[in-house]
């Protein structure tokens, strides 16, 4: 593993000034990517400031209705807390059928929405690599790329994002909230996951010693009636092939209300508006599901090994709108 | 939870004196700031109980508890723990007497080569006091982050189930 130097904050001003102070430093949270990526020589040497002791790992209820999850907030302590069970069903899924038990104790909130693909030439420091050394080439389109991206994918990198949390949350409309020395700002975070195009090393619009101090869900009723499926290569402790968050409410037969975002088949958590634009207002049917499925999969581009992601993410779509209506006809 | 006496100081990269808690008694060892927790343990501490499997997160052998809740001590920085509590398998027996989900790996063989067993048995424990042993499938779903090579995982569950339905067989860890 690369050396590294050390320092543990208590306060958030301190951790900001720090890290901001010192181009080569970097916030430490749970680690369960930091560490693995210097371990591979993926990163540089780096001064690690510990942010765990910070006092931004709550999770509470505004007076809006809408949930507000600190940054540190471990992902297992998200997904169980019971707000969240109740009220945004898919998230608590998205946080439980990622990772493990150990490293859901461990990853932060603010840590994975910031994790580093999974691309594995992009964890090889010897393979060209567009994210990792600009300019390099892409060596998954000529490789192996069964798991890549089919969705937002550019000349310059094909790497699907990986986390679960974040295709819920980019189908919640959810908020990052960010602190620098500057002060604090918010931004949508659909807006905050970036499409690779020619500059696929920028993921996200953070800059050097900014801070993600909370996610903000914004009250959404129909969120109650909502899942994460999960498809993937084995049963648990794996990345999504494809995956649907999706929340529903159809009545009288019509689609009142639906939020749609995919994962494990984009750059980015995927939000599928061409399909929500299909299902909205019109007959709660598999032959809609279908068509909104259809539609928001019109412009996916195949690789050489992931071309059957295209009708998977669909059936997955398809599958997901099903049991959200049969649900919301037995409730 | 911060000790008063860690400072805000950068340490390393070189050699630091590192302060830490495990299984009750504190350690102080001389090691450089990238040195994992799993490391720390196993080459400065002589504590081989928890295992090096793949080094990356990916396997669960080296799983152990920080302030009682289980995680990956591979990709934990030994220097993060200073000020908190660290549990390994030579600290589940209690003044010699095997801690009973020790007891029941024995009894009913959930193990093949072993290498995978202390992991196993920081997460089964760990399992218990989180309430996520209620079935089969929930078992294996907050199990699978402990992979076992020798694929013993139906006597891993079955001893789960054992001290699960026995009594008194949960001590130490909680969620």
């Amino acid at each position: 593993m690369r050396p590294v130097s050390y320092s543990r904050v208590s306060d958030v001003a301190t951790a900001i000034a720090t890290v901001a102070a010192d181009p080569t430093s970097a916030y430490l949270a749970g680690g369960t990517t930091k560490i693995d990526m210097l371990r591979i020589y993926a990163e540089p040497s780096q001064r690690l400031v510990d942010i765990n002791d910070l006092p931004i790992d709550h999770i509470e209820v505004q007076p809006d209705g809408a949930v507000r999850v600190g940054g540190l907030a471990r992902m297992n302590d998200v997904a169980l807390a019971p707000v969240v069970l109740d009220r945004f069903p898919m998230l608590s899924e998205a946080l439980l059928l990622g990772a493990s038990a150990q490293l859901r104790n461990m990853a932060s909130m603010g840590g994975n929405m910031l994790q580093r693909v999974r691309c594995s030439y992009f964890r090889d420091a010897e393979a060209s690599c567009n994210k990792r050394e600009p300019g390099t080439g892409c060596s998954a389109i000529a490789g192996v790329n069964r798991g890549h991206a089919v969705l937002g994918a550019s000349p310059h990198c094909i790497a699907t994002h990986p986390s679960d949390a974040a295709v819920a949350l980019v189908a919640l409309d959810a908020m990052i909230h960010v602190q620098n020395s500057g002060g604090h700002h918010a931004i949508a975070i659909d807006d905050f996951f970036l499409l690779p195009g020619d500059t696929p090393e920028r993921e996200h619009p953070l800059n050097h010693g900014d801070l993600i101090t909370a996610i903000e869900v914004p009250a959404l009723p129909a969120a109650r009636n909502s899942l994460y499926l999960k498809v993937r290569d084995r049963e648990s402790y794996e990345f999504a092939l494809a995956s649907a968050a999706c929340a529903l409410t159809v009545t009288d037969g019509v689609v009142a209300e639906v939020r749609l975002a995919l994962g494990g088949v984009a750059t980015k958590p995927w939000r599928a508006r061409k399909a929500e634009q299909v299902l909205h207002g019109a007959p709660a049917t598999r032959e809609t599901f279908a068509r909104a499925a259809q539609a928001e999969l019109a412009d996916a581009v195949p690789q050489t090994m992931n071309g059957f992601k295209i009708e998977l993410v669909q059936r997955t779509m398809i599958r997901a709108l099903e049991t959200l209506t049969a649900r919301g006809a037995a409730a | 939870m911060v000790a008063s006496h860690l400072p805000d100081a950068v340490q390393g990269p070189g050699r630091v004196d590192v302060v830490l808690n495990v299984n009750g008694a504190t350690h102080v060892v001389r090691i450089e700031p990238r040195v994992s927790l799993l490391d720390c343990l196993r080459d400065h501490m002589n504590l081989t109980g928890a295992k090096k499997g793949c080094n990356q997160g990916a396997c669960g052998a080296c799983t152990v508890w920080v302030d009682k809740r289980r995680v990956v001590a591979c990709l934990t920085l030994a220097i993060a723990c200073e000020g908190r509590e660290i549990t390994t398998i030579e600290g589940m027996a209690d003044n010699g007497s095997l801690h009973p989900m020790q007891k029941a790996f024995l009894t009913e063989d959930a193990f093949q080569c072993g290498y995978c067993t202390p992991g196993q048995i920081m997460s089964a424990v760990a399992l218990l006091a989180e309430g996520h042993a209620g079935s089969d499938a929930e078992i294996g779903e907050w199990m699978s982050g402990n992979i076992c090579r020798c694929a013993a995982y139906p006597n891993i569950r079955t001893a789960i189930r054992d001290v699960r339905d026995g009594v008194g067989g949960v001590r130490g860890a909680t969620g």
